[in-house]
């Protein structure tokens, strides 16, 4: 599903070159929850922008569901975005004029499918809305819901194009401890359920637990 | 601002052009050199004389027309002549002069400036309102062209000789007579000098109109240009989660550049609305100068406000639709 083979990222900082990845090598198979630590600076981000197409790698290689993301120009990295990656930010990041529906209706619009009812696309997905307990907080625009019921309308939004990889960027950082583990909970269940792959990026030894698998980085690589 | 400027420019000539015809003349002689519309330059009242002389013509009156500031004006007449002429003032309260001083106003002015006969206007000469006639012959103020000619060292001037024919099928032949006569004198018949007080016909006029379109394309261009693009900056986490979407820069230009213009429309039809305050402003503090509703410049004043508000947005979209995604989703 990912393989992730000798991936370096080196960003221009005036004139100091800052090797945020030096020879990233990461296999993840379809329907596993995998989750990423490592402290500030050690590169999770980068390879989080990296894997969702939101900035090209210096070198290596990196292949999702059989495309080659080193290979690709901006519009093809655009266009898989649209079709291959959902992201789950830390700051949900909703838009806040619309309402969860409408959120959840422009990534399909983006995508350029049809919305039914609520911004929703069939019925699997009304199961995927039910499973995060949101159905009834649709038509609330972001400011008038919890943190929590934010980030659940994020997940459904990342969800609603059937991604081949979700994408998740410390989604439990903004959220206290009750509605961390409800979040947390949810991702595992669409992973168990759906088979959904996960790919997730936390400080948080709690909460790096709900993955298959824990993944190290450390100064731009894996370590364990 | 666009609408005002043609409602105004159109309901003044329009007035103007009204109140011409309702001086009942067929032709209208000016002095050589002026214009249709600046009554600036005088001409000998004995032209008036010699007009009168010419085969067909019935009638013939001079009057003087003197500025006052404001865009107004007194008109000094003959108001036994003009009466037979025009078929006679209206009076709608007091009478015809009884008195060097007196004036005559019309019911606009009368409103605008709460005079009724007896009354004292003081507009650099006082003068006594003597009456107040209905509106829409010749103009506001009227005077014993005499003692106006008097008062402003105009002895024996004329600004303008309207002439009645006995018949108006003799127009041409009396024109062509007067012009025979009287050498660079500029003559028209009524039809012709009312159809040369149009915008087109006022060079300064059109300029100004160009020069507004173009002031109201900037304005609109600069108001939209900051106003997006401080909402591009505003908004760059929002472009950066539609990056994330899977948004392309032509998605993110095709949403602002629609936000543009609803906003241009919803502004074009505040304006046309807006112009009917306009009018009603225009009606209660300056009655003398009237405006119209010109509706065959909607859609202009639609497409202008529209061009110089896309125009406006086309930078800001453009820097907006190709915001590096990470940077914007970093945003706060």
């Amino acid at each position: 599903m990912i393989e992730i083979r000798d991936l370096k990222k080196t960003y221009h900082a005036g004139d100091v070159d800052v090797h945020a990845l030096r020879g990233v090598n990461l296999s993840v198979v379809t329907g596993e929850f995998v989750s990423i630590v490592g402290p500030s600076g050690s590169g999770k981000s980068t390879l989080f922008n990296i894997l969702g197409g939101l900035t090209p790698p210096t070198s290596g290689s990196v292949v999702i569901d059989g495309h080659d993301l080193s290979a690709m120009t901006d519009a093809e990295r655009t266009e898989l975005r649209k079709s291959k990656v959902g992201f789950v930010f830390q700051k949900y990041n909703l838009l806040p004029t619309l309402t969860a529906a409408d959120n959840i209706a422009i990534a399909r619009d983006i995508a350029g499918q049809r919305s039914g009812k609520n911004g929703t696309p069939d019925a699997g997905f009304e199961q995927i809305l039910d499973l995060l307990g949101i159905q009834s907080r649709l038509s609330h625009k972001p400011r008038a819901l919890s943190g929590g019921e934010q980030q659940r309308v994020a997940i459904a939004r990342a969800l609603v194009n059937q991604p081949a990889i979700l994408l998740a960027d410390e989604p439990t950082g903004n959220l206290d401890t009750e509605n961390s583990a409800a979040v947390l909970g949810l991702l595992r269940d669409l992973n168990a359920r759906l088979g959904q792959t996960i790919l997730m990026i936390t400080h948080e030894p709690e909460a790096a637990a709900y993955g298959h698998r824990i993944v190290k980085m450390r100064d731009g690589r894996v370590v364990d | 601002m666009i609408l005002t400027l043609v409602g105004v420019s159109n309901g003044v000539l329009g007035d103007m052009a009204e109140r011409s015809r309702g001086t009942g003349a067929d032709i209208f002689v000016r002095p050589p050199g002026s214009s249709v519309l600046a009554f600036s330059g005088n001409m000998p009242q004995g032209v008036v004389g010699l007009i009168r002389k010419e085969p067909h013509v019935a009638l013939a009156t001079g009057v003087l027309v003197q500025t006052i500031g404001n865009f107004d004006s007194i008109t000094g007449i003959n108001l036994d002549e003009f009466n037979a002429m025009s078929g006679g003032l209206h009076y709608l309260e007091g009478g015809p002069f009884s008195a060097p001083g007196d004036l005559i106003v019309d019911d606009i002015y009368a409103k605008a400036h709460h005079l009724k006969p007896g009354d004292t206007l003081d507009i650099g000469l006082k003068w006594r309102v003597c009456g107040v006639v209905e509106s829409g012959k010749l103009s506001h103020l009227f005077a014993p062209v005499d003692y106006l000619q008097d008062k402003y060292s105009a002895m024996d001037k004329v600004s303008m000789v309207y002439v009645k024919l006995d018949n108006r099928a003799n127009t041409d032949a009396v024109i062509a007579a007067l012009t025979a006569r009287l050498e660079d004198y500029k003559i028209f018949s009524v039809d012709q000098f009312v159809s040369l007080i149009s915008v087109d016909s006022v060079p300064i006029l059109k300029s100004f109109t160009r020069v507004v379109i173009v002031l109201a394309v900037i304005v609109g261009f600069l108001v939209v240009f900051l106003s997006m693009y401080t909402a591009v900056l505003e908004r760059t986490r929002e472009i950066g989660i539609l990056k994330a979407l899977g948004a392309s820069p032509g998605y993110i230009l095709a949403i602002l550049m629609r936000e543009t213009l609803v906003l241009a429309v919803a502004g074009a039809i505040a304006g046309m609305l807006m112009s009917y305050g306009t009018q009603w402003i225009m009606k209660v503090f300056v009655p003398t100068m009237p405006m119209l509703i010109v509706y065959t410049w909607w859609p202009w004043a639609a497409l202008i406000a529209l061009t110089g508000s896309l125009m406006g947005a086309i930078y800001p979209g453009l820097k907006a639709s190709h915001q590096d995604a990470v940077e914007a989703l970093a945003y706060d």
